[in-house]
């Protein structure tokens, strides 16, 4: 796993499934770019792993939960909070971050290109 | 428009159209207040005045009900009533030094002992009082003098290093201060009274007695039945006083505080009708017998009484100003004058007819000699209205007692509950908050009303913390706390606002709540919680808090996988993150005792890996700059030299800071380090509703500042002293004495039972400081749970402790040696590379994270 990414034209590699714990996120390296990978009752979901409130790349390292309704990663810095699916901060809605696609295939988590 | 003065021909002439002269003869207290409040109504558009105030004394107001404070290390400026730039930003015009020594009332013109003269439309007399000195012979020997200026109270000062002894003649309320601040000036202090009693005018005999007995025990000799006939030549004090029965006294230094008599010299002299005994005579609105003319305060006589307390004096001054505006929103019609006071350190409180002089009326009394208290309530011959009362040494009851008196209230069955002492845990009886008007005064010492109380718990303030910090309620001599917080529960359920504490939308419980529900339930992990008492899939709220109480109450690894996802920002790495997204890394060093090896250690590790480091608060040593894939190596290596997790990252025992203690320094009574590090080793690792800090001092220097602390120990000649929830931080708490003296044993016991009590009970995010503020009962329940077992859940508490002390893990070594955990400590996930946004520039020979400018410009 800490060979160079796998990636093809259509989707890079991140890591087993089983890897992530339940409610658990990890970094992956996507064509350059840093996404935060989370596992939520067996789904997957990615989103940008810069956390724009404090110009650091930690979204990762936040914790997942849900708020009425919405499920979201919390900012380890300073707490804000991003649904993981729109990407939208909910306490500043002009902040957006960019989501990708998952999928899981033979037990392997890709994040779409 | 400037220069046009447009008059509509209809509007009524209100007079507030021209600017009139307001003079104020008298800076003290009142004629402050008087030109603070008009001063306040002219930024309100209620009139436009020029003020101009004469003020005798060579500094402006300040506060002399603190006077003896002066004594206790506060200074001049400390006692000032003036917010600096006052009078210059607002144009007022201060004659300093200029005593008013003429009044022409036809010109309207005072004239000043410097010559200055100045016109008014409107003159405010608050000359205030004098002290009155009896005719004695020999009163104005040299070092005899009277209670009432600072420049008195640096004379006295001066005096006091040329002598031993010091007398003050007059047993009032005024005088036992004096006699304070002449003990603190470490003379052997008496208090000469003419009556024969103290306190006469507020206190009954029974009363006068028990606080005569009380403040001898402090060390002040009384003579009561005095009557001092002459001062002469003393043979080994500069004075010897001598009385009429006989007997004389020998003392170095006479101050006279035998009452006050109003300052009505100028009033007199320029035709202002005077009582008989003195005093300006004033109406409802403080006017005089010249209706351009007021007098406030002291000097001024209302219905033949001279209201010698400064609350009846700012209530004459908002009368005075509402006349002069012309709003008339008040008058004065007397005042009561019940008053609460600590004179050296013994509580006494008076309300209305304290000597039972009403007819038909009769008195309860309650006197125990053990505890030393003495309380009097005074009530109609129907025993149905309270009409007086007098508490000495404990005046809990003050605030109910006033609020039944002042509002009429009618008595309980049983009156004499009102002062009678609880037992066991029943309430003491109080009166039924309901019943109380909204302009009941409930906070004396900040003028706060039951209103205005009300109207901020409409506003939000839900709980006793909240309602303190907002209203300034309870927050001097915190005598109507009980009160307040009687108020607040009466509030909240009256307009039915249910306080929600859920913790967040997944758990509708308090943190205390779900305490019990892990612990009894014997719960141990998030998703039990959840499935079994919660709902959704939890949040940054629920998910660190439950990991806390589960790390408190079962102490496992906290990366174990089912708990590592509910860890916070920094429990999730051991690390505490920085705004960049690297980490610190702070090892444990118990009680802040190093050796060199362990120092080289650091220092290498720090050059190795290119880390900041600097020296924490907490007599650690910070490692900054560490990225998440570094600190696996970094921690192997300093647990290899013997390091072990500081546990800076959590909500957690953090440091045992300790002074050298006798070991080394030539004040040390006792072994602090060694304690220091005995508490660092029992504690480390424990898991709390916040962090937590503590400190050893080895002797009362306490050069450790174990005063700020959550526990702070103090060694004594006779043992340890324990105290707790202190706080420096963003809100200082001064901590409080939980126990003295203590063996180790039983201080480690103590520390024990408090920790866990905490623990059980506090909110999320909860210092201990906090904590102790918001529960009911306050310190003297801590008390009686950790020291007298009330709760009966000593030995519990104790066992849990011992559990989280027999279960302790370094979790960083628990790390190290897992491999399956240490690949969640790196960056990427799929990659070998690190962050490449991490960025570093040089100051003063070290890393520090580059501010987004310097990024910028870098590209």
């Amino acid at each position: 796993m800490n060979a160079v990414a796998n990636t093809n034209d259509l989707a890079t590699q991140v890591c087993e499934l089983d890897f992530i714990p339940e409610h658990g996120g990890v970094c992956a390296l996507v064509q350059g770019e840093q996404v935060a990978v989370f596992k939520i009752a067996g789904e997957v979901y990615a989103i940008n792993n810069y956390d724009p409130f404090s110009d650091a790349y930690v979204l990762s390292r936040g914790i997942v939960g849900d708020i009425k309704g919405e499920l979201v990663i919390a900012s380890p810095v300073y707490k804000q909070h991003f649904s993981l699916n729109s990407g939208v901060c909910l306490q500043d809605e002009s902040v957006t971050l960019k989501t990708w696609e998952t999928e899981v295939v033979d037990g392997v988590v890709y994040i779409k290109h | 428009m400037k220069n046009a003065k447009i008059l509509e021909p209809d509007a009524p002439m209100t007079g507030h159209n021209e600017k009139q002269t307001v003079v104020v003869i008298g800076n003290g207290m009142v004629g402050h207040k008087f030109i603070e409040q008009l001063q306040e109504a002219k930024a309100a558009g209620q009139g436009d005045y020029d003020i101009i105030t004469f003020c005798e004394e060579p500094l402006l107001a300040y506060d002399r009900v603190h006077l003896s404070e002066y004594f206790g290390g506060k200074s001049a400026d400390d006692l000032s009533l003036v917010t600096p730039g006052f009078y210059e930003d607002n144009g007022i015009k201060v004659l300093l030094n200029e005593k008013a020594t003429g009044i022409d009332r036809d010109a309207k013109t005072v004239t000043g002992s410097q010559g200055t003269v100045v016109e008014y439309d409107k003159l405010v007399m608050a000359t205030g009082s004098y002290p009155f000195v009896p005719p004695v012979p020999g009163k104005d020997r040299d070092d005899v003098f009277v209670y009432r200026t600072i420049d008195d109270l640096d004379q006295m000062m001066e005096c006091s290093k040329r002598g031993k002894v010091g007398v003050v003649v007059g047993g009032g309320l005024l005088g036992l201060e004096a006699a304070n601040a002449l003990k603190n000036l470490g003379l052997e202090a008496h208090v000469v009274e003419f009556a024969p009693g103290l306190m006469g005018v507020q206190l009954d005999q029974g009363g006068s007695d028990m606080l005569r007995r009380k403040i001898e025990e402090l060390g002040v000799q009384v003579h009561t039945s005095k009557n001092t006939q002459q001062i002469v030549d003393g043979d080994n004090c500069t004075h010897r006083m001598e009385f009429a029965d006989g007997t004389s006294l020998e003392t170095d230094m006479i101050v006279f505080s035998a009452g006050i008599r109003p300052q009505d010299e100028l009033a007199r002299e320029f035709g202002l009708e005077i009582g008989e005994r003195g005093g300006i005579i004033i109406d409802d609105n403080c006017i005089t017998s010249d209706p351009n003319v007021y007098a406030i305060g002291e000097c001024a006589l209302y219905d033949n009484m001279i209201y010698g307390l400064v609350a009846p004096g700012y209530a004459m001054a908002q009368a005075a100003v509402d006349h002069i505006t012309g709003s008339l929103n008040s008058s004065f019609a007397g005042a009561d004058m019940s008053t609460k006071l600590k004179l050296l350190g013994v509580d006494v409180c008076s309300i209305g007819d304290a000597h039972c002089r009403t007819e038909g009326a009769l008195a309860y009394t309650f006197v125990d000699e053990t505890a030393q208290t003495y309380k009097k309530l005074v009530v109609d011959a129907d025993k149905k209205r309270v009409l007086g009362a007098v508490l000495v040494g404990d005046g809990d009851a003050y605030g109910n007692l006033l609020q039944m008196k002042l509002n009429d209230m009618d008595l309980p069955e049983s009156p004499e509950a009102l002062i009678l002492p609880s037992v066991d845990g029943e309430a003491a009886a109080g009166l039924g908050v309901d019943a109380l008007p909204d302009t009941a005064q409930i906070c004396s010492c900040n003028n706060v009303s039951k209103g205005q109380l009300c109207e901020a718990i409409a506003g939000g303030c839900t709980d006793l913390g909240q309602l303190k910090d907002c209203t300034k309620a309870a927050t001097a001599c915190s005598g109507c706390a009980a009160l307040t917080k009687q108020v607040l529960d009466n509030e909240l359920e009256k307009q039915g606002i249910e306080v929600d504490k859920s913790i967040c939308e997944h758990f509708a419980y308090t943190r205390q709540e779900l305490e019990h529900l892990v612990r009894v339930g014997k719960i141990k992990t998030f998703t039990e919680l959840l499935e079994q008492h919660g709902q959704g899939h939890g949040c940054d709220i629920c998910k660190p808090t439950v990991s806390n109480i589960l790390a408190a109450t079962w102490n496992e690894y906290v990366l174990k996988p089912q708990h590592s996802v509910l860890q916070d920002t920094n429990d999730r790495a051991l690390a505490n993150m920085q705004k960049n997204g690297t980490y610190s890394v702070v090892p444990r060093v118990p009680g802040g005792e190093i050796t060199p090896d362990k120092l080289i250690v650091l220092g290498e590790a720090a050059k190795k890996y290119n880390l900041y480091t600097k020296i924490t608060g907490g007599q650690r040593i910070d490692l900054f700059g560490a990225q998440l894939h570094e600190l696996p190596l970094i921690w192997e290596e300093l647990i290899a030299a013997g390091f072990e997790t500081g546990q800076a990252y959590g909500k957690s025992v953090r440091t045992v800071k300790s002074c050298v203690g006798s070991t080394w320094c030539r004040y040390g009574v006792k072994d602090s380090v060694g304690m220091a590090i005995f508490i660092e080793e029992r504690y480390k690792g424990l898991r709390s509703p916040h962090k937590l800090k503590f400190a050893v001092s080895g002797c009362t220097r306490e050069c450790a500042e174990a005063q700020s602390k959550d526990v702070g120990v103090i060694a004594t000649e006779n043992g340890w002293n324990l105290y707790v929830s202190g706080n420096g931080g963003m809100k200082p708490r001064h901590a409080d004495l939980l126990a003295s003296d203590l063996d180790d044993e039983t201080l480690i016991k103590y520390i024990d039972r408090y920790l866990m009590f905490y623990i059980r009970t506090a909110d999320r995010l909860q210092r201990t400081s906090v904590w102790l503020d918001n529960l009911e009962g306050g310190l003297d329940y801590v008390k009686q749970v950790v020291l007298e077992d009330s709760l009966g859940i000593a030995a519990e508490l104790e066992e849990q402790m011992e559990l989280i002390v027999d279960t302790f893990q370094c979790e960083w070594k628990t790390t190290v040696e897992d491999p399956e955990r240490r690949k969640h400590f790196q960056h990427f996930v799929n990659s070998a590379e690190t962050d490449s946004n991490i960025k570093w520039v040089d100051e003063r020979g070290q890393i520090r994270p580059a501010q987004k400018t310097e990024l910028e410009a870098e590209v």
